[in-house]
């Protein structure tokens, strides 16, 4: 496979307008002569079809929620970053880039991470005039706060729900367009198979969630912005039907699928409980602001904490980091938190746990401040744990929260298959090896508000694509193939359930490819997901009818993918030999236990191939080439 | 709390997919941790349910952090539960006592059809924004946004209306079956930003107009809607609602 970023050429901060200025252009009034299916409405897919709608183009959008309004970027808590410098602090359009491009581990390109910095103002300039409610300093001017990776204060934040802010912010904009006829809209859809005709991506196939039935869909270009994949690790911060499916099913229609073994961890996640919990909750990362990390000095302290005088206390990361202190970025926050651990430091009942402490800043600010900033993410701890955090510090620990791997995309957003492309969370371009906090949210606008829209056009204006709709005989074929797939799953009949064995999946991820990865430990990773594949196929039980509304069968057909999909993971893994970022070998970590890069071998980005059923998938790369930042290895202290 | 295992009996609300009628069943729910929220003890039912070769209980859900608004049934005639400003995700079983009986139904409603079991359908929340709950604005003409300054306390009174999450217990709660709280969170939230004043009228009279065809009941000052919201809508928002509306009847020629 042959894998052209198409970035273009000349100096960094005039690659997009330049490139924007050679694409080609579909005139105002052809744009109602091409279809195009958007498949996903977060930040990316809703903002991407409510743009494309008022450009004039016919759009057909779908989602898995009821709603269009549910995606799970409305679970974002901590904000948006831009490089406004509202506060005055240095802040500039190159800082943005380089944070985010060091912060990532040196392992995104250059072009699309200047272009997402570049578009980031503008971002916030329209949410802004969409009506997104983004907090405010008392003399009427917008506030900002501070994140991980950053000593500047760049933040845009809507008190601790700013994704949901945002999410209805274009979810606005796309109603509007559903309700001018612009779009058409398709709820309760699951996409199981893009439609390939001669060559090019022209249409899906789906399973309508309410009746069951399998229908087929044909476009002039497929988007494809289903968000992340971690849920194959079962206890996630992920909504409970986020899935890799569509983009699984795009890999196997010639789609590369970029470093998935770029998992993040989030330091601040409320503590695993009990063997029948379903998901985890995130403490936004923002709380880091105002509160300090610690665990006791000695080990096996039970006392609590309020009986653990100062001097008996660890503040790790402000002792480790002291000029970032606990606005470290993700990966370094949460490899400490582990190590604290491991060294028998933790707290709480299972000793997996570090303490999140705000009683210095309720101190200092009163706690009125504090719940003005806070406030709904403290109700939220203290509706899961049952103890108020205003009074007795929070118990985290480390958990499952993004994904920077995705399917591959060009400069362009579009994947290695033509007229097939892939934004926001479900795709690898902006992110590196890390994600930056309130970065997901800033790509995720930035594909659907202000790249997509141009790159799409320059693809159709040069395409002589025919005409195709559904009776096309590879709709045809889509649809028998999955048909026969689901029939085969509901015939089943075994004796585990779906959940059950989607369990022991994420526990096989979570424990050989989490935090820290080995060599032996991805070797018996690979092993048990192909036996647990194997007993799927053989043992899992699948209640109720295929052509009806059926929560299991849905549940089904996603663990299936994951039980695939989870071997190329832990591949990618295995196969880089360096730690970058989210992935950590332990073979290759500095004398202080930091993430060590090897940028003579692994500077690249890994695509994998599909190369058919029961073979081995092809491992190709695109080369990083860094002209504008010199690689360093990364240092928060 | 410390965590205490317990056992329940539930009632639950059983309906097939495309019949008009349904009717309570009931399960036991058998070694239920005290620290697991409503929705995984559902969890644990269903899968005790699919072993036994008994199809699942059907049940909307996505985030499970009280955000996405997908989840919701009443609880013991309680719209997500008895706990006051809490999803049925955030709701947990330490408010349960070993041996309760717990009735479970879908959220009851003219507009609010029955998909399955405890599943509705509630896309006319979908056609009332659709008629006009957000600001027209194309993508690359804003303004720079400190144009608009906006006070601390009015960006404050717009942001606790914009953190509706579109659940629909406002409706299921209220004896008329009326949407008035959720219009009203929306109006309000954009007639109090200068950037929503300029479509504000038409905006009323549009999603009043859509939230009466869909089939939804009056208000009549129950007050059962903010009493039961997870996220504390205030009704002062339905009297800004009932002035911003009269205000577009008056004064609009877009009636």
């Amino acid at each position: 496979m042959q894998l052209n970023s198409n970035v273009p050429s000349g100096p960094l901060k005039d690659k997009w307008d330049k490139h924007k200025f050679e694409l080609k252009r579909v005139n105002p009034a052809n744009k109602r002569k091409f279809e195009v299916i958007v498949v996903g409405t977060g930040l990316a897919g809703g903002s991407a079809a409510a743009t494309l709608a008022d450009l004039g183009y016919k759009v057909k959008n779908f989602c898995i929620q009821d709603s269009p309004r549910r995606a799970h970027s409305i679970a974002a808590q901590g904000g948006i970053n831009a490089a406004k410098n509202y506060p005055g602090d240095g802040d500039s359009i190159f800082n943005l880039f380089y944070d985010t491009i060091k912060g990532g581990d040196y392992r995104a390109r250059e072009a699309n991470v200047y272009r997402l910095a570049q578009n980031a103002n503008n971002i916030i300039d329209h949410c802004v005039a969409t009506g997104v409610p983004f907090a405010r300093e008392y003399g009427g001017l917008h506030a900002n706060r501070s994140f991980g990776g950053a000593q500047v204060s760049r933040t845009f934040y809507a008190r601790g729900q700013t994704g949901q802010q945002l999410l209805l912010g274009v979810y606005g904009q796309l109603c509007r367009q559903i309700g001018l006829g612009g779009v058409e809209m398709f709820p309760r859809r699951d996409i199981l198979d893009i439609v390939i005709v001669d060559g090019c991506a022209r249409g899906v196939v789906c399973r309508n969630l309410v009746t069951g039935e399998i229908e087929s869909h044909s476009a002039h270009a497929v988007v494809l912005a289903t968000g992340g994949y971690d849920n194959v690790y079962f206890l996630t911060t992920s909504g409970m039907h986020s899935n890799v499916s569509a983009c699984w099913a795009a890999y196997k229609k010639g789609a590369a699928f970029a470093n998935p073994c770029y998992t993040q961890i989030h330091p601040t996640c409320i503590t695993v409980h009990g063997d029948y919990q379903s998901k985890l909750t995130l403490m936004s990362e923002s709380l880091r602001n105002d509160g300090r990390i610690w665990v006791p000095k000695n080990k096996g302290d039970k006392r609590s904490p309020d009986q653990i005088p100062e001097s008996e206390r660890d503040y790790y990361l402000e002792r480790k980091y002291p000029s970032f202190g606990n606005l470290v970025p993700r990966d370094v926050a949460s490899r400490n938190a582990k190590l604290a651990c491991d060294e028998g430091r933790g707290v709480g009942n299972t000793g997996l746990a570090v303490y999140l402490d705000f009683s210095e800043a309720i101190e200092r600010d009163g706690e009125d401040v504090i719940r003005a900033k806070y406030g709904n993410l403290f109700q939220m701890y203290h509706k899961i744990q049952d103890e108020d955090p205003y009074k007795v510090p929070m118990k985290i620990y480390p958990a499952i929260h993004y994904v920077m791997g995705g399917t591959w995309v060009d400069y362009n957003l579009m994947t290695s298959r033509e007229g097939l492309f892939c934004l926001g969370g479900a795709n690898f371009s902006d992110h590196g090896a890390n994600r930056l906090g309130a970065s997901a949210l800033m790509q995720g606008l930035s594909d659907g508000y202000f790249v997509l829209p141009y790159t799409i056009g320059g693809y159709l204006a040069t395409q002589s694509l025919t005409n195709v709709n559904t009776s096309h005989q590879a709709f045809k074929d889509a649809e028998k193939q999955l048909t026969e797939k689901l029939d085969k799953l509901m015939n089943i009949n075994g004796k585990r359930t779906v959940d059950d064995m989607h369990k022991e999946l994420g526990l096989i991820m979570w424990d050989y490819c989490g935090m820290a990865r080995n060599d032996a430990g991805l070797k018996t990773a690979i092993q048990k997901i192909q036996a647990l594949r194997a007993e799927f196929w053989e043992n899992v039980s699948v209640s109720g009818s295929r052509k009806d509304f059926n929560q299991t069968l849905e549940k089904g057909y996603r663990l299936a993918d994951y039980l695939e999909f989870g071997e190329l993971l832990a591949r990618d893994a295995l196969m880089r030999e360096e730690s970058c970022g989210g992935h950590f070998r332990e073979e290759s970590q500095t004398e202080e236990n930091e993430a060590k890069r090897d940028d003579e071998k692994f500077c690249h980005v890994a695509a994998w191939e599909y190369a058919g059923e029961g073979k081995d998938p092809i491992r190709n790369t695109e080369p990083l080439v860094f002209e504008n930042v010199k690689l360093t290895q990364r240092s928060y202290k | 709390m410390e965590e205490k295992f317990i056992n329940l009996t539930l009632k639950v609300w059983r309906q097939k997919r495309g019949e008009k009628k349904g009717k309570i069943e009931t399960y036991q729910a058998k070694h239920i941790s005290t620290d697991a929220s409503f929705l995984e003890m559902l969890d644990i039912v269903n899968d005790d349910l699919t072993i036994a070769g008994i199809e699942p209980i059907a049940f909307d859900h996505d985030c499970r952090e009280g955000i996405c608004g997908m989840c919701g049934q009443v609880v013991n005639g309680y719209a997500h539960g008895e706990e006051k400003g809490t999803t049925l995700c955030q709701f947990h079983m330490r408010r349960f006592k070993d041996g309760d009986t717990i009735f479970i139904e879908p959220f009851r409603a003219k507009a609010f059809k029955v998909v399955k079991d405890l599943v509705v359908d509630r896309s006319a929340f979908d056609k009332i924004i659709q008629a006009g709950g957000y600001i027209t604005a194309k993508a690359g003409g804003a303004p720079e946004a400190n144009i608009f300054p906006v006070t601390y306390e009015t960006g404050e009174l717009a942001m606790n209306a914009a953190e509706c999450i579109g659940c629909g217990a406002c409706v299921a709660a209220c004896p008329n079956a009326s949407a008035m709280l959720f219009v009203s969170a929306k109006i309000s939230h954009l007639a109090l930003l200068p950037q929503g004043r300029p479509e504000a009228a038409k905006r009323a009279l549009a999603m009043v107009r859509t939230m009466d065809a869909c089939g939804f009941g009056n208000c009549s000052n129950e007050r059962e809607c903010e009493n039961s919201c997870p996220k504390n809508i205030s009704i002062t928002n339905i009297a800004r609602l009932n002035r911003e509306f009269l205000a577009a009847g008056v004064l609009s020629t877009a009636m």
